[in-house]
């Protein structure tokens, strides 16, 4: 019995584990049932989307923002469509603009229920997952009805959206809005008054509104910690300026107030698409500038330059003025911002992109020190990561 | 002669006993997916035959033909032990349970005792298969229960004790009778409600099953098991909420008792009443597991010790202080 050497326990938590959210690897030291050092591994979701953007024409990088992270797909195509478009300087159309930020609130919507329900499915209520998945097929059915596609929808264009919304998609939006808020009242009454929920959530991950600058925090995370920093009111984009809407901020940071603060955005949400629908114009959904947007093609039958228009946005894609630019939107999980060097050609020459999921990443180590092993898997939850986004 | 036909006698009332508690338990797992289906909004089993009726057979036929695999680096004998021990407990704890008047397999005077001392061994099976696994999951899995077992036995026992005073009797048969009346419900609802909730504690379930805890443990100390050995434990556990459900029935609702002493209920015979009531109480385990987010270790530890256990006792002091005040004590 001379020299016992003692070793904290070490839990290799994931890459293979349900609560993970993917494919996290946490390797967990602790003590007894005590985290003392969480320490994530990432890259195993690694796809290279930075280096293969360089190599496509700027229209067909698009479906690479889908694919980022997959539970807030449109939102990311408009970080990328935004900044584009402030490289080559065209005007979007109002009605595109009004599509756009209906559409990424709808995003929002589908981001925010997967994860309230998937944090409180690690918390062990399973039944809001059930209810709400239907709520996020019937959204995802709009995504349908405007792209074609559920998930990655890859519906944004330079200067505007691909096509119009179909016929009687606004009073089918209504409807849907009309008859989800009674279900997200009933999830609401599961949940946030439980006591149960509560003892799980409340002062657990606490960071400090200091803390959350510090890490480089954004979105419902920093929001959670009492900042109120929305980019949608900070620095507007599209009409977001024209439109009446609240920032939820929570007040201790912890894992409640993160829940809380992403509950109340779904109900902002809802708030918006009402105004966005009563708002919207009629009009082009796409800009006239016909060095971005391919002409009709009857024109082309007529028109000998409409043809050539044609022709070189086919063969070459659009041509980007040289120079730099960053463009963020608030995306569901914080500012989503894409950097992009354009050297005057068909493909960027360099786009870097701004994760927000990567930076709470790196908080996971504070945030889950001295809590419990079941508490890590209601941090993760709070946390709200994709590896989508955070790998790229 | 008198031995072999005594034998053969018991043999038959044990097969009675276990064979359709072993339904039971299959078409537990069925109820517990429909219910749970129907509170969130989706149907169920509903592929294998008529509404998916023979779901259950289906899975235990799955599991059956599955390979047993023991991983290299486990107690080779213990690991295949644990499940055994696990079912076993499960099964033998029905031997005092009364399930009409006079009809019970031993009709022994200690019957509460006996299950006590059963329940308490259950933790072995747990502890075993999450010690000899020699996997980390496991073995987290297998502490935790063992801690909430017995802390939560503790409370279970004081509960006990409460309705042991005002029945008089270990035997089990002899509790229900003395509920002819009025059932313990309602002089001592505040220990039925705890007892529901200890036990939905002591069988490891929602809210309560951290030691099958699916997203920080990876459904714990059974993570390394695989068909038979599994379906074992999966037997053991679901046999467990079937005695608990019957014990609670026994001890506060009157057991096969009618719920009023009058025509149309009395018609009714005594051990359709008993399942009745376990079905009810089994619902309330699956209720439970559709609605509630799962504790945490600790908060759990909190409550079995610092709210069930001074409740529990208090308890016990304010019936005994009652009835010896009001001369109740049953002779």
């Amino acid at each position: 019995m001379a020299d016992l050497e003692l070793h904290s326990f070490t839990v290799n938590f994931g890459p293979q584990h349900p609560a993970a959210h993917g494919v996290l690897r946490l390797v967990l030291e602790m003590e007894g049932e005590v985290v003392e050092r969480a320490d994530p591994h990432i890259g195993l979701l690694h796809r290279g989307t930075e280096k293969l953007i360089e190599y496509r024409p700027y229209l067909q990088n698009i479906p690479y923002f889908d694919r980022l992270d997959y539970c807030s797909m449109l939102c990311q195509e408009h970080s990328y469509v935004l900044a584009v478009e402030k490289l080559l300087g065209v005007e979007v159309p109002l009605r595109a603009q009004y599509i756009r930020v209906l559409f990424d609130e709808i995003t929002r919507i589908l981001n925010h229920l997967l994860n309230i329900t998937t944090m409180a499915l690690d918390i062990g209520a399973m039944t809001p997952l059930l209810w709400m998945f239907e709520e996020r097929e019937k959204l995802m059915g709009f995504y349908e009805q405007v792209s074609g596609a559920r998930m990655h929808a890859n519906y944004y264009r330079f200067g505007g959206v691909n096509r119009d919304l179909p016929a009687g998609m606004e009073d089918r939006i209504r409807a849907w809005m009309a008859q989800f808020e009674p279900k997200l009242d009933d999830v609401d009454r599961l949940l946030t008054e439980n006591r149960i929920f509560k003892q799980r959530t409340v002062d657990i991950g606490v960071v400090s509104a200091e803390n959350a600058i510090a890490l480089g925090f954004s979105g419902p995370m920093l929001r959670a910690s009492g900042v109120a920093w929305d980019l949608r009111k900070a620095q507007p984009y599209e009409v977001y300026d024209r439109l009446d809407f609240d920032v939820p901020i929570g007040k201790h940071g912890d894992c409640w107030d993160r829940y809380l603060v992403r509950l109340a955005e779904i109900r902002e949400s809802l708030k918006i698409m009402r105004q966005c629908l009563d708002q919207m114009p009629p009009g082009p959904v796409r800009t006239g500038d016909k060095k971005v947007t391919p002409p009709p093609r009857a024109e082309m039958k007529r028109s000998m330059e409409a043809l050539i228009h044609h022709f070189k946005l086919y063969t070459e894609g659009v041509h980007v003025p040289a120079g730099e630019v960053y463009a963020a939107t608030e995306n569901p999980k914080g500012e989503f911002g894409v950097y992009l060097v354009s050297d005057g050609t068909n493909k960027p020459y360099k786009c870097k992109i701004r994760s927000p999921g990567y930076v709470h990443l790196q908080a996971l180590e504070e945030m889950s020190r001295g809590h419990t092993l079941a508490d890590v898997p209601a941090i993760i939850g709070s946390i709200d990561i994709v590896f989508g986004e955070i790998d790229r | 002669m008198a031995e072999v036909l005594y034998v053969a006698q018991t043999v038959v009332i044990v097969l009675l006993i276990v064979v359709p508690l072993l339904l039971g338990v299959a078409y537990l797992t069925y109820a517990e997916r429909k219910v749970i289906g129907a509170m969130q909004l989706r149907q169920g089993p509903m592929t294998v035959g008529p509404w998916g009726l023979l779901q259950p057979l289906a899975d235990g036929l799955k599991l059956f033909l599955k390979e047993t695999v023991v991983p290299s680096g486990a107690n080779r004998g213990i690991f295949i032990l644990a499940p055994m021990v696990t079912f076993i407990l499960a099964l033998i704890g029905w031997a005092v349970i009364p399930f009409g008047d006079g009809l019970v397999l031993a009709d022994i005077n200690v019957g509460v005792l006996y299950l006590f001392a059963i329940s308490s061994l259950g933790v072995y099976g747990i502890i075993m298969a999450g010690w000899a696994s020699n996997s980390r999951y496991a073995f987290l899995g297998a502490l935790r229960s063992s801690a909430q077992m017995v802390s939560y036995e503790i409370s279970i026992g004081l509960i006990i004790i409460s309705v042991l005073l005002t029945a008089g009797s270990l035997n089990l048969s002899a509790i229900v009778r003395a509920q002819e009346g009025l059932w313990f419900v309602i002089p001592h609802f505040p220990m039925f409600m705890l007892f529901l909730a200890s036990m939905l504690a002591e069988t490891n379930r929602h809210p309560f099953d951290l030691p099958e805890d699916e997203a920080s443990l990876v459904t714990g100390y059974n993570v390394e098991y695989s068909s038979m050995a599994f379906a074992l434990f999966f037997l053991g556990e679901y046999a467990n909420m079937i005695l608990m459900a019957a014990i609670c029935s026994i001890l506060f609702l009157g057991g096969w008792l009618a719920p009023f002493g009058f025509v149309p209920f009395t018609w009714i015979p005594g051990p359709i009443w008993f399942i009745l009531k376990i079905c009810a109480v089994l619902f309330i385990f699956i209720w439970a597991r559709a609605t509630l987010p799962r504790y945490r270790y600790d908060q759990l530890m909190r409550l079995g010790w610092k709210v069930f256990l001074p409740l529990s006792l208090l308890w016990v002091v304010v019936t005994s202080g009652v009835l010896v005040a009001f001369d109740l004590l049953p002779r």
